[in-house]
């Protein structure tokens, strides 16, 4: 087997073994990076040289007998997380020329942890997309099929992971942007509970609903990065207080008992039939493992988008009021006045899907409307949550479909936000809850992938990737890989 | 609900975006298709349902009152547009 197709336990295996070293495993990262990225357009930028003298510092850590799961390990950072003295675009024209003073909570425990960064993953702006089509630096491409789109907002996250070019990604999810990528490119994608990992170092686009997490390709791998990425940080003021549960010693129980419910909305009208019946199958495979199946009812969950479409603008508005032109980011020229500065730095530097958005969060925030629209969502959130609080009440965990369909064409749903805006349709519901939720592959129709989701209750991480853990052990079709990057 | 020209104009002055004429018309239609969806927010029935502006039932953490980070202001400035002497420039602001 190749060094791109083994798993991270393979890969740790073999450094300390001494089979191959982080320099050697880097460097066949950066040359397939090399040979493929020009077709996908997954990364922003490649930190070779970043990347082989932290390759070199693993490989002395190693030789000394020392080191972790993870030393020496490469991945790929979104370029959402600020990284000291490297570029961090967030894939805005507006910090094109942003070289981060910092590193993220993330970045830093990730080093810390000796995983070698290959470079900064394509994004859609501000991480407001669904396709990976609002990037400044162009849209990214499915590895599945060039033509469709890997899914956003942490597009160019998975398609690198799905290509084999990052063994691992790290990504973020404000309303579906590491399940819906995840499900699109057959990868596993998990958004752990709200608070459970900093969001310290991460540039806000909705701070109630942000949260980081990782792509990769088996819900092992996952485990072991999200365990080095979570836990309590006093620089983010929403960060919890609470040790994390060991995620991968939890990779061995049994699901016999499991209660799984079925959200009967998420079952209804809208779901492709192609989609429905990977769940469908692979609900029996639960059952086969010992798990049992009802259903619940998340009777608010169909209000799930409008809430978000009020609650992630309102907040992003007032985040990226930051973005003046003054401190950092983009600078309008030959400007004569103060407003003229902030308009024009703004207007030039926001594309037109974040300058929807904040037009939107500026008018259901402004006086008169504030009552009907974000006091109205607000209330509406917290039934969304109720019901969740009500089905947990019954059920372990919770299973349905990530997304309607396979992902899409390029170019499909450009012109029609709302259109654009529906396919979060099953994915939001965790981000205004808080809830911790994950995708999975599932099976394929038309030769593309499926994924779906499951969701846990709070902080039951463990319990969720225990679950698809066994799932892929039963089942293949996270192995699968696209022909065109073997 | 449909926003007009005008009203998509006063928007974007209050979040201090300039807009080129041609993109205002486009911009009213699809803020528009995006408020119309949102409006099945009125079909909830909401009464005595406390608003909840974040998922966890937590209460802002306090720290001691001291000093916890170094001062960085050449880091910070040096990624500035525009800095002189330890300032940053804008356009004159007082006549």
């Amino acid at each position: 087997m190749s060094l791109h197709e083994l798993s991270l336990r393979e890969l740790g295996d073999g450094l300390r073994a001494k089979k191959f070293s982080s320099r050697e495993l880097t460097g066949h990262y950066l040359g397939r990076i090399g040979q493929h990225d020009k077709a996908l357009n997954s990364y922003i930028t490649v930190t070779a040289d970043r990347a082989l003298a932290q390759a070199d510092a693993a490989d002395k850590v190693l030789a000394a007998g020392a080191g972790g799961a993870l030393t020496g390990i490469p991945l790929a950072q979104k370029d959402i997380f600020c990284t000291s003295g490297v570029k961090t675009s967030c894939g805005s024209k507006m910090l094109d020329k942003f070289i981060a003073p910092y590193d993220a909570t993330i970045v830093q425990k990730l080093d810390a942890a000796g995983m070698v960064m290959l470079g900064k993953a394509n994004m859609d702006e501000f991480a407001m997309g669904s396709s990976n089509e609002t990037s400044y630096y162009g849209p990214v491409k499915n590895p599945w099929d060039l033509e469709r789109v890997p899914g956003g907002s942490s597009g160019g996250s998975v398609a690198a992971v799905a290509a084999g070019l990052a063994p691992i990604a790290t990504a973020t999810d404000t309303g579906g942007s590491i399940r819906q990528p995840a499900a699109l490119t057959n990868l596993t994608g998990i958004k752990p509970t709200y608070g459970r990992v900093s969001r310290y170092g991460m540039i806000a686009f909705a701070s109630s609903l942000d949260q980081a997490g990782v792509v990769a390709r088996s819900a092992e791998d996952a485990a072991v990065v999200l365990q080095a990425m979570s836990g309590f940080d006093p620089r983010d003021s929403t960060s919890v207080e609470r040790p994390v549960d060991d995620y991968s010693s939890g990779l061995g129980a049994s699901l016999k008992g499991l209660r799984i419910g079925l959200p009967k909305e998420y079952f209804a009208e809208g779901l492709d039939p192609g989609a429905r019946a990977c769940i469908e199958a692979a609900i029996k495979v639960f059952e086969g493992l010992g798990a049992s199946v009802r259903e619940v009812s998340l009777p608010s969950s169909p209000l799930s988008v409008p809430t978000y479409y009020v609650v992630a603008p309102a907040e992003a508005s007032s985040n990226l009021a930051r973005f003046d032109g003054v401190r950092y980011g983009h600078r309008a020229e030959g400007v004569h006045t103060l407003e003229e500065l902030y308009k024009r730095s703004r207007g030039e530097g926001f594309g037109a899907e974040v300058q929807r958005r904040i037009m939107v969060g500026t008018y259901v925030l402004s006086h008169g409307y504030y009552d009907a629209y974000y006091l109205k969502a607000q209330k509406v959130r917290r039934l969304i949550y109720d019901d969740f609080r009500r089905a947990f009440g019954e059920v372990d965990l919770i299973l349905g479909p990530t997304a309607q369909s396979v992902a899409f064409k390029l170019g499909d749903k450009t012109d029609d936000p709302v259109a654009m805006y529906l396919n979060d349709i099953y994915t939001i519901a965790a981000n205004l809850a808080g809830i911790p939720a994950m995708s999975l592959p599932c099976g394929f129709h038309q030769d593309l992938p499926i994924g779906m989701q499951l969701m846990g209750n709070f902080f039951d991480e463990g319990r969720m990737l225990n679950a698809a853990h066994q799932y892929q052990q039963a089942t293949d079709f996270h192995r699968r890989r696209p022909k065109a990057f073997a | 609900m449909s926003l007009s020209p005008e009203q998509v104009k006063q928007v974007a002055h209050l979040a201090r975006l300039s807009l080129p004429p041609e993109k205002v018309e486009p911009y009213a239609r699809q803020l528009s298709n995006i408020l119309d969806m949102v409006s099945q927010l009125s079909s909830a029935s909401t009464d005595d349902v406390q608003p909840m502006a974040h998922p966890l039932e937590m209460v802002q953490r306090l720290r001691p009152d001291a000093v916890s980070e170094e001062n960085r202001r050449e880091a910070f400035q040096a990624i500035a547009p525009a800095v002189e002497d330890g300032v940053y420039l804008v356009p004159r602001v007082i006549e």
